[in-house]
C-alpha cells in the first residue's frame, strides 16, 4: 500500500487502479505463508511433473515406470528404489514421477473445460435473468442432482474409462458449480450503480459484460478454480482407484493404489505413496485457494 | 412457510423428471447396441432378440422413456440382466446398509466438527486451534478411499483391532464411518470455527463478557446458537455427499451398499441395475436437499423472530 502511494504521489500520471489492486493483492498474498507455501509446492510439482512427463516419454533416466522385474517385486523403500517396488517389480518412485503429470493434467483439464463452460452459462443466467436463467439454473439443479462422483461416474460408465473421458466425466460434473457462483457474482455486480450508468450511456450488453462484469467476478472465479482443481483430482484418482478411470499400466496415482490393494498384507508401501503424494498436491492447492480467497476478498478476513 | 414449502416442492418436479431423462439416457448414449453390449459380443443372434424383446429396445425412444418413468414411479426398475432378479429386489438390502453408513457418518462427522470447530474458535491463533486447523485441511484433501485403505493397514491388519471388511458387527463399521465421515468432519469444522468467530465479535457477546458471564456459558449459551445456523445447511450437505462417497468407501471396505452395486453391476453391463441404483441415490439425495432446505429456513425464521 505505502509503496503503491509513494509512486502515485510521485508520478504525474495517475496509477491504472486494476495494477494497485493487483499490488495489493500480492501484497496481501505475501503476507499468508500458508498460501505461499502452498504456491511454492505447486510449482515444484510443476516443474517436476514436467521433468516426469519428458523422461517418461524420451527416456533421460533410462528408468521405465512399466520395467518390471520379478526377482525385484515387493521390496520395501531402500537407496536402489527409494519407495520400494510393487507386485510387478515396477520402481514405485519413478512410476509416481511418471504419473505426476496425468494426475495434475486431468485436474487442470478438467477444470479448465468446467470453466470454459460454466463461466459464459453463469454470467448468461445471471446477467439476462428471466427465462434464460431459468433454464439454465434448472438444467444445472438437475446436473447437481448427482452427489460427489455419481455424475461422473455414470457418464464414464457409458464413454468407458480412459484419460480423456475421466476429465471430461470431471468437467461435466463441475460445470453447474461453476456456473451458480458465476451466476451469484455477475447479479451483484450487474446492481452496482456504475453499470447501470454506463448501460445509461448506451454501451452495449457485450461490452458491458466483457469490461465491466468480467473484470468484476474474476476473483471468486480465481479461487474457486484453484480450490477446483483439488477436487478434481481426487474425483479423477477415486474413478481410476474403481478401475474406471485412467486404465493400467499408466502409471496413475489412484490406479497404483488400485493394484496396490491386493497386495496389503505383504507390501503396504504400495498403498501408501503414492496416496500420500495425492494428499500433498490437493492440500497445496488448498492452502493456496484459501490463501487467495483472503487477499482477494479482503473483506472476508477480519 | 407453507408456501415456501408448495413451492419448493414444485421445483422438485423439474428437476426429478430432468434426473429420470439423464438416467434413462445412459444406456442408450453408451456406442453400439445395448442389447449386444449386455449379452456380450459373441453371445448368439437370439440372445439379443431376446434382450431387445424384454428391455422393449425396439419401442421409439419417447415410448421407451414413458415406460421406464411409470415403471419407476412405482419402484420397478426391470430386471438384473445378470441373474433375472428384479432391479428393486438388489436395491432394497443394499440402500438401507448405504443409509445406515451415511447416516453414521454424519453422527461421526458433525460430532467432531462441531467439537474441533468449537474448540478451535474459542482459543483462536492458539497452539491448539492452529494444530486442528492443520489436521482439518489433511482431513479435507485426504482421498476417502486411501485413508480407508491406511485405517485397514493399521487398524485391521497390524493392530487387529477391527475387521478389514464387511459391515453390521461393531468391528466392522468403525473404520468405514472414520473413513468416510473425516473430509466432511473437517469441512464442518472449519465452517464452525469461522461462523463461531463471526459470532464471538459481535457486541451481544460483548456484553455477556462485560457483565461478567463465565466463558463457557457464552460460548455454548449465547454464541453455539446463533453460529449454527449456516452449519446447519453444511451438515445436511454433507449427508448428501455421503451417499455419493460412500460408492468409493464401500469398495474399500467390500461392504454391499448400493456404491458396490453400482460398481460390480458397470463393470458386467448390467444397465437396469446401474440405472436403478443412480435414480434411487440422486433422488434421496435430492429429497435431502429439500429438507435442508427447509429446516434451514425454519431456523432462520426462529431467529427472525427473535
Amino acid at each position: 500500500m505505502a509503496v503503491v502511494s509513494k509512486e502515485s504521489a510521485l508520478e504525474t500520471k495517475p496509477v491504472n487502479p486494476r495494477v494497485k489492486s493487483m499490488k495489493d493483492f500480492y501484497e496481501r498474498l505475501k503476507k499468508n505463508k500458508s498460501a505461499l507455501v502452498g504456491f511454492y509446492v505447486l510449482l515444484f510439482f510443476f516443474f517436476v511433473s514436467i521433468f516426469g512427463a519428458i523422461d517418461a516419454n524420451y527416456g533421460i533416466t533410462g528408468v521405465s515406470s512399466n520395467a518390471t522385474n520379478l526377482t525385484a517385486k515387493l521390496q520395501g523403500p531402500s537407496a536402489e528404489y527409494w519407495f520400494g517396488t510393487d507386485h510387478l517389480g515396477r520402481d514405485i518412485f519413478i512410476r509416481i514421477l511418471h504419473g505426476m503429470y496425468i494426475t495434475l493434467g486431468v485436474g487442470f483439464a478438467a477444470t479448465f473445460l468446467a470453466g470454459l463452460v460454466g463461466v459464459p452459462l453463469g454470467i448468461i443466467s445471471g446477467y439476462f435473468g428471466g427465462w434464460v436463467d431459468t433454464v439454465i439454473m434448472r438444467i444445472m439443479d438437475i446436473l447437481l442432482a448427482f452427489p460427489g462422483i455419481l455424475l461422473a461416474l455414470a457418464i464414464v460408465s457409458v464413454l468407458g474409462g480412459s484419460t480423456i473421458n475421466v476429465t471430461i466425466a470431471i468437467a461435466i460434473g463441475a460445470v453447474p458449480q461453476f456456473a451458480r457462483i458465476v451466476r451469484g457474482s455477475t447479479l451483484t455486480t450487474k446492481k452496482l450503480e456504475y453499470v447501470d450508468a454506463i448501460r445509461a450511456l448506451g454501451a452495449k450488453n457485450g461490452k458491458i459484460i466483457f469490461q465491466h462484469i468480467l473484470p468484476n467476478i474474476m476473483s471468486p472465479i480465481i479461487v474457486n478454480t484453484t480450490l477446483f482443481i483439488a477436487t478434481a483430482i481426487l474425483s479423477a484418482a477415486g474413478l481410476s482407484f474403481l478401475g474406471l478411470g485412467v486404465q493400467p499400466p499408466t502409471p496413475e496415482w489412484g490406479a497404483m493404489l488400485n493394484d496396490g490393494r491386493n497386495y496389503m498384507y505383504q507390501a503396504s508401501h504400495i498403498t501408501f505413496f503414492p496416496g500420500m503424494m495425492i494428499v500433498i498436491v490437493v492440500l497445496a492447492f488448498n492452502l493456496f485457494g484459501d490463501g487467495l480467497r483472503d487477499a482477494l476478498d479482503p473483506k472476508m478476513k477480519k | 412457510m407453507t408456501t415456501f414449502i408448495i413451492r419448493r416442492l414444485l421445483q422438485l418436479i423439474p428437476v426429478l423428471l430432468g434426473v429420470t431423462v439423464l438416467v434413462f439416457s445412459l444406456m442408450h448414449l453408451t456406442p453400439g447396441n445395448p442389447a449386444v453390449i449386455m449379452a456380450g459380443e459373441s453371445a448368439p443372434e437370439a440372445t439379443v432378440r431376446a434382450i431387445e424383446a424384454r428391455l422393449g429396445l425396439n419401442d421409439p425412444l419417447h415410448i421407451q422413456y414413458f415406460n421406464f418413468l411409470t415403471n419407476a414411479l412405482q419402484l420397478d426398475f426391470g430386471v438384473s440382466i445378470r441373474d433375472n432378479i428384479p432391479v428393486f429386489d438388489h436395491i432394497r438390502p443394499r440402500f438401507f446398509i448405504t443409509m445406515e453408513l451415511a447416516i453414521y457418518g454424519t453422527i461421526f462427522a458433525v460430532v467432531f466438527g462441531l467439537l474441533v470447530g468449537i474448540v478451535s474458535a474459542a482459543r483462536q491463533y492458539s497452539f491448539s486451534d492452529v494444530a486442528l486447523m492443520v489436521v482439518a485441511l489433511f482431513g479435507l484433501s485426504m482421498p476417502n478411499f486411501w485413508l480407508g485403505l491406511m485405517l485397514i493397514q493399521w487398524f485391521a491388519i497390524e493392530l487387529r483391532w477391527f475387521a478389514p471388511t464387511g459391515w453390521g458387527d461393531p468391528n466392522q463399521i468403525a473404520l468405514p464411518v472414520i473413513a468416510l465421515g473425516t473430509a466432511g468432519a473437517a469441512i464442518i469444522a472449519r465452517m464452525t470455527r469461522s461462523s463461531m468467530l463471526d459470532v464471538l465479535s459481535q457486541d451481544y457477546i460483548r456484553t455477556a463478557r462485560a457483565k461478567g458471564v463465565k466463558e463457557r456459558i457464552v460460548i455454548f449459551r449465547h454464541a453455539l446458537k446463533n453460529a449454527l445456523i449456516p452449519v446447519v445447511t453444511v451438515i445436511g450437505l454433507q449427508f448428501g455427499y455421503f451417499l455419493g462417497g460412500s460408492i468409493l468407501t464401500e469398495s474399500v471396505f467390500a461392504i454391499n451398499g448400493l456404491g458396490r452395486l453400482i460398481i460390480d453391476s458397470i463393470l458386467q453391463r448390467d444397465f437396469p441395475v446401474v440405472q436403478g441404483a443412480i435414480l434411487v441415490i440422486s433422488v434421496s439425495f435430492v429429497i435431502v436437499n429439500l429438507i435442508v432446505d427447509i429446516s434451514y429456513r425454519f431456523l432462520n425464521k426462529r431467529v427472525d423472530l427473535n
